[in-house]
């Protein structure tokens, strides 16, 4: 067991390897090839939306067709794409940032991937059984409640499942992040990834119990008969909105807070700078997090709430932009005087600052209330939300494949592709997005099946729609990369880069227990100060000695599947009750497991001294 | 010398669990004046508009005796814990108050 890494392997002792695995780092290959998968699908998507709406009038898709693509494609570019890919990228290099071994809950890291995973396939079924949910990303009430069929209900299960893991795998990186610092790793010597991951988790923590609940009632309300959104029956159809605003805030910094940690790094790598203002962009970070709790109510503002609760919100909501300016500010500032290698990390990351703001700009704007009448569920909210989570956390999550793939592989990604792919992407995003804020301000509204010919929207429209091609170019030549890469399998060395923080120190692949001995860190960028001012590697915190490691377990994957199975009887009990025993057995498939393990003991094993001293796991 | 401070810690830390231990029976005594309080207000049929305040500020005080007289979070050490439970209030709360004042005002 403990140098089966070693070896070569046949495919299914290596299915088997990942379908058990506690390891972060092949937990962060499972969210990346999961949340590849599904940003695909969601691409898929998006290219029959844009293609329906190239031309004025058009018949491409049928009408309920088009609002199950639009639903499905926002759906899965959150829940399943942006956030798995985020939560690649922290599991990849949190705990090698900060110089652990792995996670603090290595299980529950392996249980909130599959349930996850398990979700988001429960969600995208709905597709072959009758029909995808067609109620918009956001499900407001009554369009969700009364939508007729299932989808909807697959929305509110996978929804649900997928959440639960989400919540675990943030709880998970709370304890790591503050129990598992290597000596001397004092908070304000994290990197700035280490930060922005810590609070993506805290905001998790405290967001995804508002979804929680707003699916539990709309649960009862579909399949239960419950009618806590229905007037009629003394209910409240704008408690959803709240609740899901409370945690859909929230979540859009979810995904772009770590996308910002991740420039840091990268910029600060890269200009051969310290970062500028190290200390004003943790405030700036946890700033943004404990602000975002309060201006959920800026997607509500036509809903009616009166003038006092839209001032209230409309000045939160500005508020933002400060710590945000400050951030970018910072990132010039660490830019300015330094010795710049334009990468294609670093390619991404100076076309994320100016794109990203262009999208904050757009924030501000929607942010004053009384403009927002004119603005809102126009196509300017779409310009907007697109250029903050494309122009930010998908150029974030190319960079930080490009920037880490060393971690996860082994290998790095062609220099000269990885470039070729930027700029089709890169331009194919500004020809889409920007021209729909004319849309938007011409009155185009948003989740509109079809528009008519000769209103002035003819042309913004198809430019849209070549840019969407070219965007589908460049992520193409991404791939193309990443088979051309592991075709080669060239290894690289533990520091490619040049790097300055602690998984630079390690080699690439990690070993699986990551450091042999825990390092000492001495300061802000650990590894750049041993460069400057030691021999170059870190110090040993500890003498060698015996690791322990946890040991593999399929039980998170049954628990989940579990309560995929339980899905399906939930959904189709309200056909017919029988369907509650599929739910029940599904249940108790959950219980059972978890049952088994509380009272089974798994102490995990021992990686011996004298096997490490020969090399073991290394490759 | 090594036996001699370890007596005194020992004793140190036996005078420290005793204080402990008061402050815990009183704080136990405490709750249950709290709850015949409550149930006695009820009983005495006073106006609801004085019981259920009254009985929510004394449950609040309870929950923070069984926070730091039971749960120790007067100890050293726990300043996070505390720092994300009252952070986690805060948020509650604000759903709350927004509930309250925007929707079923
Ligand atoms: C300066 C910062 C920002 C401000 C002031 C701002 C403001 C707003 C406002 C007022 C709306 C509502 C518009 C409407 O529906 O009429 C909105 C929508 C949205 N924003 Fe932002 N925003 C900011 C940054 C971000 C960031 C960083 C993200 C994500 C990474 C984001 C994602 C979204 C999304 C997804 C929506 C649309 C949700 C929907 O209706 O489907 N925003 N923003
Ligand atoms: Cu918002």
């Amino acid at each position: 067991m403990s140098t089966a890494t070693a070896q070569k392997k046949g495919f299914g002792a290596t299915l088997w390897d990942y379908l058990t695995t506690v390891d972060h780092k092949k937990i962060a290959i499972l969210y990346l090839v999961a949340g590849g998968i599904f940003f695909l699908a969601g691409g898929l998507e998006a290219m029959l939306i844009r293609i329906q709406l190239a031309v004025p009038d058009n018949d491409f898709v049928s009408a309920g067709l088009y609002n199950q693509l639009i639903t499905m494609h926002g759906t899965t570019m959150i829940f399943l794409a942006a956030m798995p890919l985020i939560f690649a990228l922290m599991n990849i290099a949190v705990p090698l940032q900060i110089g652990a071994r792995d996670v603090a809950f290595p299980f529950l890291n392996s249980l909130g991937f599959w349930l996850f995973f398990f979700g988001g396939v429960l969600l995208n079924v709905s597709w072959f059984t009758g029909g995808a949910p067609d109620a918009g990303w956001t499900a407001y009430a009554p369009l969700s409640t009364t939508s007729p069929g299932h989808g909807v209900d697959y929305y509110v299960m996978g929804l649900q499942i997928s959440g639960a893991g989400t919540l675990i795998g943030g709880i998970n990186f709370l304890v790591t992040i503050v129990n598992m610092r290597a000596p001397g790793m004092t908070y304000m010597r994290m990197p700035l990834f280490t930060w922005t991951a810590f609070v993506t988790s805290v905001l998790i923590l405290f967001a995804f119990p508002a979804l929680t609940v707003g699916l539990f009632l709309m649960m009862f309300d579909r399949m239960f008969g419950a009618n806590f959104f229905d007037p009629q029956m003394g209910g409240n159809h704008v408690i959803w909105e709240h609740l899901f605003w409370i945690f859909g805030h929230p979540e859009v910094y979810i995904l772009v807070l770590p996308i910002f940690g991740l420039f840091s790094d990268i910029i600060s790598t890269f200009s051969k700078k310290r970062l500028f203002g190290y200390s004003a962009m943790v405030f700036a970070v946890v700033l943004i997090g404990f602000l975002g709790f309060m201006v959920w109510a800026h997607h509500m503002f036509t809903t009616g709430l009166g003038p006092v609760a839209n001032s209230i919100f409309a000045i939160a909501t500005m508020a933002i932009a400060v710590p945000t300016g400050i951030k970018i500010f910072n990132w010039i500032f660490t830019m300015w005087g330094g010795s710049i290698r334009m990468t294609t990390p670093m390619l991404w990351t100076v076309a994320f600052i100016p794109s990203f703001t262009l999208g904050g700009f757009g924030g501000v704007m929607l942010a004053a209330a009384a403009a927002d009448y004119q603005y809102h569920d126009t196509y300017f909210v779409v310009a907007h939300f697109h250029y903050v989570i494309v122009g930010g956390v998908v150029f974030g999550v190319f960079a930080g494949l490009h920037y880490w793939w060393p971690k996860f592989f082994g290998t790095m990604l062609s220099e000269k592709l990885g470039k070729l792919a930027f700029w089709p992407f890169f331009i194919g995003f500004h020809l889409t997005f920007f021209i729909q804020h004319f849309l938007g301000l011409m009155g185009m509204p948003r989740r509109y099946w079809k528009f008519l010919p000769n209103q002035d929207l003819d042309l913004g429209n198809l430019v849209s729609t070549i840019g969407a091609f070219l965007m589908a170019i460049g992520a193409v030549i991404f791939l193309i990369n990443v088979i051309v890469t592991s075709v080669k399998g060239e290894k690289v060395s533990g520091d490619p880069w040049d790097g300055r923080t602690l998984e630079w120190s390690i080699p690439s692949p990690p070993p699986f227990y990551n450091f042999t001995q825990t390092p000492l860190v001495r300061g802000l960028d650990p590894l750049w100060i041993e460069k400057r001012q030691g021999n170059g590697k870190m110090t040993p915190a500890e003498p060698l000695g015996d690791i322990h490691m946890p040991n593999n377990s399929f039980i998170p994957f049954v628990m989940s599947l579990g309560l995929f199975i339980a899905g399906f009887g939930f959904i189709y009990q309200v056909d017919d009750k029988n369907w509650l025993i599929v739910g029940i057995a599904g249940m108790l498939i959950t219980l059972g497991s978890m049952f088994v393990r509380s009272v089974k003991d798994d102490l995990g094993y021992h990686i011996h001294k004298e096997d490490l001293e020969k090399g073991a796991g290394s490759e | 010398m090594a036996k001699n401070t370890n007596s005194t810690s020992y004793e140190f830390y036996k005078q420290k669990n005793k204080e402990e231990m008061k402050y815990q029976l009183i704080t136990f005594a405490l709750m249950i004046i709290f709850t015949l309080v409550s149930f006695g207000m009820v009983i005495a049929e006073y106006n609801p508009m004085f019981t259920i305040p009254v009985i929510i500020l004394l449950a609040c005080v309870q929950v923070g005796f069984q926070l730091y007289y039971f749960m120790h979070m007067s100890h050293k050490g726990h300043g996070l814990p505390a720092l994300f439970l009252y952070s986690g209030v805060f948020v509650a709360l604000l759903t709350v108050l927004a509930m309250v004042t925007i929707v079923w005002w």
